[in-house]
């Protein structure tokens, strides 16, 4: 089902390439779900939809084109579309914040709109084009806007980072970056804890002057 | 989140049947998975109505017909929606995220539950989600909570935006349900909480919004919305107003205003309105009605500051009608 071997994939530090190691960051959290210094993640993966099958209730069959690639799936009808990129396709880009929708951290692009994955039911979207943050780059080249979140130092901790790259490519493509303060309005969906607003802004604008 | 089962409607009939057999309609989603994971709402079997052909956005004769199933994000931005009645438009745009103004539809919006913490508080007494178990919020914290049309049983207030712009528009909707089709203002959706919070709006059971019509009108195009809250984007309202006027010569010959945050419902202003009838725009006249606002208001310890936050934001709503071109 779900691959838990080390994987090419290296969501979870950035699109940078680092030496492939044994074990993964992720595998390590999985591995060491229980211990106490660890709860905060791991218990967060834990709230998410049951494991498929649990409740003997019909699975939904799911087709979706997840950054180009077709997934035929089969969901519970309560897994989250967040849930899914994370835990059913361990596409761990997408980060649980809130999980309520509130401040942006899992936000990917849905049929071309940014949208949180968070408050929409993977089964609701049979058929849909999701772009995530791991399918922003192409190959070893950064999309403009996660070079300029490099430029500009638009993060600190880097957690909300992915939601905030692909809610300012939203944002860019819907026309609504033409300013610092029209980007602050059109960006207000995402939370940045560090406060690293101004980086982030200037990221933003700096990208869409260039595209 | 509980177990519940899931099925798509291809038309409307289905979806109807489905939910006169006790299924609930899913559309954007926002406000019901947010509900369900907290095990607030606890529907056994959801109907995606997202297949149905009600997105549609387009003007009939004089007035704009808006679809349940349009996104908040697409009526915000038609140029039409815009052009004829830019004050849904702008309530639009002043509620919620970019990202979930791009999933939620305009009947999910109206129909969304109450934010009170209470509510979604499982271990609180709420008499919303819990009939007859009492409200947590008349003792405890209310600041954000409604100064009018509240009971002793529930004091939440309506939070869409683009409701208080509807009820003063005088908009109208079209509904379908096993026993046809009726029209009714977009206000009387709403019910008072009285002693029966639980019961929050109009429609029987299987009926299914369709679309919602909003009637042009000469104040139409002088019209605004002003949101009051703790930050500038991305916040429910302390208080906020719509406000429409027309004006003639230096009179205003029709006014129309509603307010949000301070009802238990979206709050059509109509002794504001009359007031207003026939009296120059300037600031005495728009403060001397927008008093008549709260004279009804019952506060109570932490949102009393709403009972003077309402009149001067009608005032600056108002105001702000005059810098429409």
């Amino acid at each position: 089902m779900i691959d838990r071997e080390p994987t090419s994939s290296n969501a979870e530090a950035g699109s940078r390439p680092v030496p492939t190691l044994p074990i993964s960051r992720r595998t390590v959290l999985q591995m060491t779900g229980g211990a106490a210094s660890l709860v905060t993640i791991p218990n967060m993966s834990a709230q998410s939809a049951p494991a498929p099958g649990q409740i003997g209730k019909a699975l939904e069959r799911v087709r979706l084109i997840v950054n180009g690639e077709a997934r035929e799936l089969e969901l519970d009808p309560r897994q989250s579309l967040l849930d899914v990129l994370r835990e059913t396709l361990d596409l761990t880009g997408t980060k649980k914040g809130c999980n309520q929708g509130a401040c942006g951290a899992c936000t990917i692009l849905l049929n071309g709109r940014r949208v949180v994955s968070c408050l929409t039911l993977a089964a609701m979207h049979d058929g849909a084009e999701i772009t995530t943050i791991e399918g922003l780059a192409k190959g070893e080249e950064l999309h403009p806007l996660q070079a300029a979140f490099i430029q500009h130092e638009g993060l600190q901790c880097g957690y909300c980072t992915p939601g905030q790259i692909m809610s300012g490519v939203g944002c860019i493509a819907e026309g609504h970056a033409g300013s610092p303060e029209e980007i602050q309005f059109w960006m207000s969906g995402n939370i940045c804890r560090c406060g690293a607003y101004p980086g982030i802004v200037a990221a933003i604008a700096d990208a869409a002057e260039r595209t | 989140m509980l177990p519940f089962t899931l099925e798509k409607a291809q038309t409307v009939e289905e979806a109807m049947a489905a939910a006169t057999a006790g299924a609930r309609f899913i559309a954007g989603g926002t406000t019901l998975v947010d509900l369900m994971r907290e095990e607030v709402e606890r529907p056994e079997r959801l109907i995606d109505i997202n297949a149905l052909p009600l997105a549609d956005i387009h003007v009939e004769g004089d007035a704009l017909v808006i679809g349940a199933l349009a996104r908040m994000a697409d009526v915000a931005a038609h140029p039409e929606v815009q052009a004829l009645q830019p004050l849904i438009a702008e309530s639009l745009i002043e509620g919620a995220s970019p990202q979930l103004r791009n999933m939620a539809s305009i009947g999910g919006n109206l129909l969304q539950r109450v934010r009170c913490p209470y509510f979604r508080m499982l271990d609180a007494p709420c008499n919303k989600r819990e009939p007859g178990s009492g409200c947590a919020a008349i003792d405890g914290l209310h600041a954000g909570h409604a100064i009018l049309g509240t009971s002793n049983h529930c004091l939440a207030t309506h939070p869409s935006d683009l409701a208080v712009a509807l009820v003063a528009l005088d908009a109208t909707m079209r509904v379908m349900g096993p026993q046809g089709e009726r029209n009714f203002p977009v206000e009387d959706l709403y019910r008072l909480p009285g002693d029966t919070p639980h019961l929050e709006h109009t429609l029987l059971p299987g009926e299914l919004i369709i679309d919602v019509h909003v009637p042009a009108g000469a104040y139409s195009r002088r019209a605004r919305y002003l949101k009051v809250r703790d930050r500038a984007s991305y916040e429910f309202a302390l208080v906020s107003a719509a406000a429409a006027l027309d004006i003639e010569g230096g009179r205003i010959r029709e006014a129309r205003l509603a307010a949000g945050g301070v009802g238990t419902r979206p709050w059509r202003l109509r002794a504001v309105e009359e007031a207003l009838i026939g009296k120059a725009p300037d600031r005495p006249a728009f403060e001397a009605a927008a008093r008549l606002a709260v004279q009804d208001a019952r506060p109570l310890k932490h949102n009393h500051y709403k009972v003077e936050l309402l009149p001067r934001t009608i005032v600056r709503a108002l105001e702000m009608t005059g810098e429409v071109a």
